[in-house]
Order: C-alpha cells, then structure tokens, then sequence
C-alpha cells in the first residue's frame, strides 16, 4: 500500500467508495473503444500482409525439394528447385551476427544501466547506440565493404555480411535490453547486495535473470530485423544459386537476396519463388521465437 | 516479482519503494538517500573482487567499442564525402536538382530527398506510435490473457517479415486498394496542400501517402514489442493501489501504466523513427520517383535518402559520383543524430528516465 | 492460441525438414522442364579447372546466364558458376578488384581509369570485351483499344521528353494511318534505379532520334515517373492505361504489354528475334583484335529492312590472360559452353542467340584466352 504515497500528487482522485462520475466514466469508455480500435485498426493490415505470404507462399513450401535442393542449374522459367541454399544463408549469417552482437549487445547495456551512471561515456555510448539505429542498412554495408574489401583486402564472404548485420543488431540489442534492466526492481538490487554477493554476480544471477525475457523478445526482434536485412548481402555476398557452406569464401544466398534477386524473374516460377522464400524467412523467425520464449520460460525466475 | 519485493521491504527504505526508473534519476525528492549502485559499490570498495573487475571492464569496454564504431562510420562517410562534395556545382543543401551522371559535371542538392525523407518518416510514425500505444495497451491492460498471447505473437511475426515482402505487399495489394481514398482525398481535399495532386500518378500508389502507410506498418511491431514489455513491467501494487483509490480502468492506465512506460514508449518509437528514416528496400519498391520536385503533398513521388543510394548504389562505378550518394548517406546519419537528440531531452524533460 | 499452436505445428514441420534434408541437393536434373538439346555442330568444350566459378555485373543479361550455366553443367556436370546480377556497375568493379573472374556490363570498359584498372587486375594484360549476350528493348505499351503501333525514334524522343503528350498527336497519327488512337494523355514510366537499359535506350535515341537530353544510367527525359527496376516499370505501364515504357523484351511479353513497332526508315519492323537478329549482323566491332567492342551506331542506325534497331548489347569482361591455369581453363570451358549450346535457350527468355558470323568471333577470342 505504501507504494502509492511515491507519487500521491497524480492521484487527483475523489476518496474511495464514491459513485463513479459520468465524465469519468465517459473518459473510461472512450479511453476502452480507443484502445479496442486501434488495435482493429493495426490488426487489419498486419493480418493482411501475413495472410498475403500465407496465401502465396504456402503452396510453394510444401514440396519437399523446397526444403532440400538450391536452385543450382535452373532457368528463371523452370519450376521447381528450392532454397535449401538460401535458408543455409540466413541461418548461418543470422547465427554468425547473433553470435557476436548479443555479447556486445547485452555488455553494452549492462555498462548503461549498471555502471556508467551519468559519467560522459555513458552519454556518448547511449548517444551513439541512438545513432547507430538509424544507421541505414546500405551505409552500414558500405562501410564494411570499404573497410573489409577495399582497405583489407579480403573477399566478399557470408561472414563480412555478418559483420555488416552486426551493426545493425547491436542497436536494438542495446535499446530493448537497457530499457528491460533499467526496470528491474531495486529492491532486488539491494536484497542482493545485502547478502554479500559481489555486483557482477547480482547482475548474472538476478537482475539479468529478471529482464531474461524482454531481452529475449528484443533480441529476437533484432535478429529477425537481420534476417530480413537486404541490403548489406546485396553489397557483400554475391548470389549463388547453388549450395555454399564455407562461411568464409565464396558467394552465398540468404532468403532476402533470393527474393531480390527472383524479382528480376517476371514468369511465374519467380512469383513462386519469392513469395516461398518470404514465407519460409517469417517461418524460420517464428521457430526462433519459440524457442526463445521456451528458454525464457525455463529460466526465468518464477514471479508469477 | 511482487514476493521478493515484499519480504525485503522493512528492510529497505521506506521511500525508495519506487521502481528503479525512478531511483536512477537523483531528484530532490529523494535527495537523502544515494542511488543505491553507487551506495554498495562504496561499501565493497576495501576488496574489489577480481571478478568484479572483469566485468566492469567487458561492460565498459563494450561501451567504448559502440563509440569508436560510430566514429569510425562517421568518419568513412565525412572522408568519402568530401571529394564529391568539393565538386558540387550546385548548392549541396537547397538545391533539389540531382544528376551525377557526369563525375566532372556533378550537380546534387538534397533538399528533395530530405522533404521526402522527412515527410514518409513522420507520416509513419504519426501513423504507427498512438497505434502503437493502443496495441500495447491492449495487449497488457486491456484484452483478455487468452486473447492476448496469440495477438503478441501476430505482431511480433511481422518483425519477421522481410522488407522487401513489405515493399511488394504495399505495391500489388495495398496500392490498389489505396487509390479510391487518395482519389477522394484529392478530389475533396485537395484544396490543403498535403493534399493537394501530386506529380505521379495516383493510380500506380507510388505515393509519398503509400510509402508512409507501409512504413507505419513495418515499424508497427518494433514500437509495439518494446512498449508492450516496458506496460507489462507496471508493477503490480501501483495498479492495485490505484483501483484501491477507486480508479477507473483508464484512470489507472494514465496514472500507473503511462507514466511508467513513457519512457519506454519514446524509445521504442524512437527506435520505430530510426527504421522509417532508414528503410530502403520497401520504399524503393512503392515510391516512384518524380521528374518534378517535391511539392509538400502526401500525392507527390520522389525518393527518400535510403532508396536514392539503393536505386543507385549497384552502378556505382565512379568515386565521385558514388561520393555524391555517400554525402546524402551523411546528411541521413546527421539527421538521426538530431532527432534522437530532440528525443533524449524530451524524455529528459520528463525527469521520469534520465 | 490457436494462431500459436499453428505456428508451433509449422515450426515444427519446418523443422523437421530442415533436419531431413540436413544434406541440401544442387542436383536439379530432372525437376525443370526441357534441357537444352546439344547442338548438333557442337564445339567440344574442354572440362576441368575451378570448379566454381564467380561472375558478376549487369542484371541485363541475369537470364541468359542462367541459359549458359546450365548449358555449362550439362557440358561439365561438376562444374557450376555464381551470377550476381547486381548491376553493370559493380559487374566492372568487382572484376577490377579482381572479386569475380568476370564481368558482365552493359557496355564496354571505358578508356581511362576503367581499362587501366582492369589490365592491372589481368597481371599487366589487356581486358576483352566479349559481347555475349544481346537483349531487345521493347517500347512497351498499353493503350486500350491499340494493338498495334508504329514509332521512329523522333517520334520516340518526343514522347520520351514530353514534346508529344497525348496519343492521338498528329505525329503518331502520322506513321499509324488507319489506327484510331484515343484522346489521351501519355503516361511516361521510366526506370528509377541507374540501368544500363536507360543507358542504352538513350543512346538510342540520340544517334537515331535526334535525343537532346543526354544520355546515362539516370533517365533525362524530364517527364513522367519512374519505378524501380524492370519488373516495377513492366508492372507499372500494365496497370495504367495509356502508358508507354522501355522495358527488356522478355519483361513485356511476362506483363503482357503491347510492343511498338519500330520504323528505321524501311519500313515497320516488329520485334521478333528474327529482326534482332538481322540488326546483330549488320553490327561493326570498333574493338581491335579479340576485344570485340561493338559500334553501337551501326545497330542503332541500322537502315536494313526488316532489323530491329533497339538491342542492349551486354558483354562479358574477361582477361586475355593473367588468369591462373585452373581458372582460364574454367572460363574458356563456360564462354565455349555458353557461345554454343547456351545460345539454344535464348530465345524463350526473351534474348536473340547470336548469328552464325558473330558465334564464330567469339568462339576465336575465348580460344585465346590464355
């Protein structure tokens, strides 16, 4: 009961047990039909598009050869073939990117809400973490072919598109992660360090633990942001139409690049093939954030 | 979370109840007492433990590397800029002309790409952030929990769906549907400038009007993820104190809910503004360009910052012409750069966060 | 929930069939439709080399490489080769950076840096232009009501740059005597990203259209709206009524777009391979020896009757030497595969195969790659 007097002054209600004004209660049912129709009227188009890729794509993805063969030695306007190579691709680039960002991604937001205060790094770190979202994917993808390409001297490969992805990532890792640490409670805080246990432990152990699976949604959001990314693999992976497991040499397909690539196919084996890679890339992301929400579960700390 | 919370409460102080949001920023009504990470840092200071040290470390230096990351792009862009911005024959912020055809003749104003820019961006997020706020609020406060998963999980899933999907959905499906009501618009409104007719054809949606709406749509589910976690973490005893008082469903969302999550909301829908100013792909799809300069109606074509450079970035094929799109790539970067500046001190403003 | 369990169950099957095909197939034989028939003069093509070859350029002739691969693999079944269809531009780039081992381009390596660049990445020797792949730009249009329609390149220019605004201008009328064109305006649909295909169909006009406004990757003409890449103007011009575009043949015929005829002087010629491939024949390499540069004049003001004069002539940009061994081998084995067997494919997507004269210039300069 104690926790309303932090802030009674918003509280500029009548006492209790009073009949519920009418303006008041107007404002409540206006409040109910705006929130109920907005979320109407968002739900439209998000269901819309979705059923657009359900519609067309579904059909594609059910052959089998979908999932299992590249579309190695294919014309534009043969059917068949699949994407095995392509979702190798994503899944590999995506990892790659994950592996690297998440790291950064969470030290960073750690650094924001448990140790840099309001030092000047942590101003310029929270600045620039603004900066680098708005980052646009086709400048974070020049700049790495610049650096990598122009200045080292390496190949195009899957990993400098993982780099480019990486830049993109760790924004929105920083962003949705710092915002989830910054709300675990205090007091869990204190408890801790009441018992002795050192600062790094308390962040492992709680505070993290705490945020777990907010920061999961948000990772998951970055990643499904780079898996969907075009423009850097268009920069810095060239398409192959057949199979690349070298991460390190060589061109490699990824879903987006398929799609990109399939527009320039106006018969209907690229119509297929487009609308099945975009499902796949929406099917690939929703068992990602099963599992997310499956491993947020299992360690979460029970609250509830 | 209410259990440990509880437990520990005599413990604690008695007014540094309040979620750590709150803590964080040393306001004067709680001057007396330290933020308290500070407070045990002084009290473990005599035996800093190694692993302490560590981590700080990776954490600090994590934050140094974001730094000398975007300083570096920064710095890539300014040094790739520069030679085509000496060449410029026109002025490189008010002139709407862009022809860099010619490497010795190069002529490239930004302003059009900047109006177009700023115009498809904030139409989207005046779309997308009270839209946004409603699902949120839906989706933690309002619906049923049964409902409420299963819908979390749809909107989420279109953070899934790759640009370009978007770029076409917005081209073949929503264009068309959207011609009768920008018909309308324009026959009916078109007297206010915004809508007024523009210089493409409406018929084909390569509107400033189609692109925003897409946009509003793809940035939908980053602005709603994030605000609907931060609704979600309300903690529960100020909700229940606030029906306690006797408030009304709305009452206790505006005195509870909002007031925690604002924070939150405006960095989510900053995060939201970022993608829109940036996106590339979707809007060099729906967007046709215009051979007219842009004319402040939501009817007009053009091409944003993002799908100038993509439309053009595979012919690169000349450094002073490429270098002409990387100074419009710099002027987008400078542009993030102000907003979220305009954003921080909002929020700053509103003492809630720092 | 029930949205929930049925992305669960479609996670799963996902899932699953990732599992399943754990060890993803390149083998396609069998699953597209017709394999292209060994020609019967076929050249032996010599097998072996780099096993994976990488290309890169103009997203022009993306198709008609598809064609070669698979001619290619069937002539050397272990073989394969990557093409990036990202643009002319970083076709030429990424060949000098010596990134791919080659380029495809919607024109030849300029003088100057480019030429320089590319025979610093071909160890001190020159770069050829090797003119493969020859596409007809299609004056796509719908008119409702017009099936068919004659233009001449100045009537063309004048559309193009907004002199003529409505179809039934006196000018179109002019060379479309008994049609009845209707009352309307003429909507331009132009490329909006940088093409070779704008590039091109500008010099076009210019040398035989009397075009004043320039030519380039970006479109000059100062009127109408652009849409990005083939498929959006394609798209564009089938959706509205009364509009006009140029597109690549194979673009018009997927949409459905009525193609202009085109009047060189001699008479109407429709747009056939045939007829393109007529204008090939009259062509003049300005290049000399085995870098086979085209005089794009000669096709774009060809005065033959019955050629077609509006054709992208893509090349591939290879080294005459300065590969290694494993990598000449493989480029001489695909270019030999692709001027012969490949050709057999072309028409169906939307190309012209090379005459007879021309195959055999090829065939010449990829023997001398060395």
């Amino acid at each position: 009961m104690s926790t309303i007097s932090a802030d009674p002054q918003r509280l500029a209600t009548p006492p209790t047990f009073q009949k519920v004004g009418a303006a008041r209660r107007f404002k409540n049912g206006l409040a109910t039909t705006l929130v109920w129709g907005a979320f109407l009227v968002a739900i439209i188009p998000l269901v819309w598009v979705l059923y657009t890729v359900v519609q067309r794509g579904f059909p594609v993805i059910l052959d089998g050869d979908w999932w299992s063969k590249s579309l190695s030695g294919l014309l534009a306007r043969q059917q068949g073939g699949g994407a095995y190579h392509a979702i190798y691709g994503t899944l590999v680039q995506g990892l790659v990117c994950g592996v690297i960002s998440v790291p950064i991604g969470i030290m960073v937001a750690i650094y924001l809400v448990e140790y840099g205060g309001r030092s000047k790094l942590s101003r310029a770190t929270t600045f620039m973490v603004d900066i680098l979202t708005g980052v646009p994917s086709i400048v974070a993808a020049l700049f790495v072919y610049t650096v990598w390409i122009t200045y080292f001297g390496l190949g195009r490969s899957a990993l400098a598109v993982s780099l480019a992805l990486v830049l993109l990532m760790v924004p929105v890792v920083v962003r949705t992660t710092e915002e989830m640490l910054k709300i675990v409670p205090d007091e869990l805080r204190e408890a801790s360090y009441a018992l002795g246990i050192p600062k790094w432990k308390t962040i492992v152990k709680i505070v993290i633990p705490t945020a777990l699976s907010g920061i999961l949604t948000g990772i998951m959001l970055a990643l499904a942001r780079v898996m969907g990314e075009t423009a850097p693999v268009l920069v810095l992976a060239a398409y192959a139409p057949f199979i690349n497991f070298n991460l390190f040499e060589g061109p490699m397909a990824s879903l987006p690049l398929l799609m990109v690539n399939e527009r320039n196919n106006p018969t209907q084996a690229g119509f297929e093939r487009i609308w099945g890679a975009a499902i796949t890339l929406v099917l690939l992301i929703t068992l990602f954030n099963l599992l997310a929400t499956v491993i947020s579960r299992a360690l979460a700390p029970k609250t509830k | 979370m209410n259990d440990p919370v509880v437990a520990k409460r005599p413990a604690g102080s008695g007014d540094t109840g309040a979620v750590r949001g709150v803590a964080a920023a040393p306001t004067a009504t709680e001057a007396p007492i330290p933020p308290t990470p500070e407070a045990s840092e002084t009290q473990t200071k005599v035996h800093v433990r190694p692993g302490d040290r560590i981590f700080r470390g990776l954490a600090t230096g994590s934050g140094v590397f974001i730094v000398a990351i975007i300083g570096a792009i920064g710095l890539f862009l300014i040094l790739q800029a520069i030679p085509s911005l000496g060449l410029d024959n026109v002025n490189f912020l008010t002139s709407r002309e862009w022809n860099t055809t010619d490497p010795a003749n190069l002529r490239f104003g930004i302003l059009d790409l900047l109006l177009v820019t700023v115009v498809v961006a904030l139409l989207a997020l005046l779309i997308a952030m009270p839209i946004a706020m409603g699902i949120a609020l839906f989706l933690t406060q309002y619906a049923p929990r049964k409902l409420a998963r299963p819908f979390a999980y749809v909107v989420d899933l279109l953070a899934a769906v790759p640009s370009i999907v978007f770029g076409l959905w917005g081209l073949f499906v929503l264009g068309p549907v959207l011609f009768p009501v920008s018909t309308w618009l324009i026959d009916n409104l078109g007297w206010i400038p915004i809508f007024a007719k523009g210089n493409v054809n409406v018929q084909l949606g390569g509107t400033v009007f189609t692109a925003g709406i897409v946009v509003a749509v793809m940035i939908l589910p980053i602005i709603t993820a994030v605000s609907r976690e931060v609704f979600e973490r309300t903690p529960t005893m100020h909700i229940e104190g606030a029906i306690a008082l006797g408030a009304t469903k709305w009452e206790v969302v505006r005195t509870t809910v909002l007031p925690f999550g604002k924070a939150g909301y405006i960095s989510a829908s900053m995060l939201g503004l970022g993608r829109a100013l940036g996106e590339t792909i979707a809007v060099a799809v729906i967007l046709s360009t215009a051979t007219s300069s842009f004319g402040f109606s939501l009817f007009d074509g053009g091409s944003t910052f993002a799908s100038k450079i993509a439309l053009a970035a595979p012919e690169f094929n000349d450094a002073r012409s490429a270098g002409a799109y990387i100074a419009a790539g710099l002027v987008l970067f400078v542009l993030t750069f102000v907003v979220n500046a305009i954003a921080r001190s909002i929020v700053a403003g509103h003492k809630e966060y720092e | 929930m029930k949205i929930q369990r049925h992305g669960a169950v479609l996670g799963l099957v996902a899932a699953s069939a990732l599992l399943l095909g754990a060890c993803g197939s390149d083998n396609n034989t069998g699953a597209g439709g017709s394999t292209p028939t060994s020609g019967a003069a076929a050249v032996p093509v010599e097998c072996g080399g780099k096993p994976k070859l990488n290309a890169e350029g103009s997203s022009a002739q993306k198709n008609a490489v598809d064609a070669f691969v698979q001619a290619y693999k069937q002539a050397c079944p272990s073989a394969d080769l990557a093409y990036n269809p990202s643009g002319s531009g970083a076709g030429v780039k990424n060949f000098n950076a010596g990134l791919v081992d080659f380029g495809g381009s919607d024109s030849a390596l300029k003088d100057g840096a480019e030429t320089e660049a590319a025979t610093k990445r071909c160890k001190e020797n020159p770069a050829w232009n090797l003119p493969l792949v020859f596409g007809p730009v299609a004056i796509g249009y719908k008119v409702s009501g017009v099936d068919s329609l004659v233009l001449d390149a100045k009537t063309t220019a004048a559309i193009f740059s907004g002199a003529v605004k409505k179809w039934n201008d006196p000018a179109i009328k002019a060379l479309n005597g008994s049609a009845s064109l209707p009352d309307k305006d003429i909507s331009v649909i132009y490329r909006s990203d940088e093409s070779g295909t704008t590039d091109n169909f500008q010099k076009y006009l210019k040398t035989a259209g009397g075009w004043s406004k320039g030519d380039g990757k970006q479109f000059k003409g100062g009127v109408g709206e652009g849409k990005e890449k083939s498929a959006g103007v394609a798209q564009a011009v089938g959706s509205i009524d009364g509009a006009i575009t140029y597109v690549e043949w194979s673009f018009a015929q997927d949409n459905k777009l009525s193609v202009a005829k085109i009047d060189a002087g001699a008479g109407a010629v429709e747009l056939t391979a045939e007829s393109a491939g007529k204008a090939i024949d009259g062509a003049k390499v300005k290049g000399t020896g085995n870098n086979l540069v085209l005089d794009l004049d000669s096709i774009y003001g060809t005065k033959t009757a019955g050629a077609y004069p509006l054709l992208l002539a893509t090349y591939e940009i290879v080294c005459s030497k300065g590969y290694d061994a494993d990598t000449a081998k493989a480029v001489k084995a695909f270019l030999t595969a692709a001027a012969t067997t490949g050709q057999a494919q072309l028409t169906e997507a939307g190309y012209v195969p090379l005459p007879q004269a021309f195959q055999d210039k090829i065939l010449t300069a990829v023997k001398a790659i060395a």
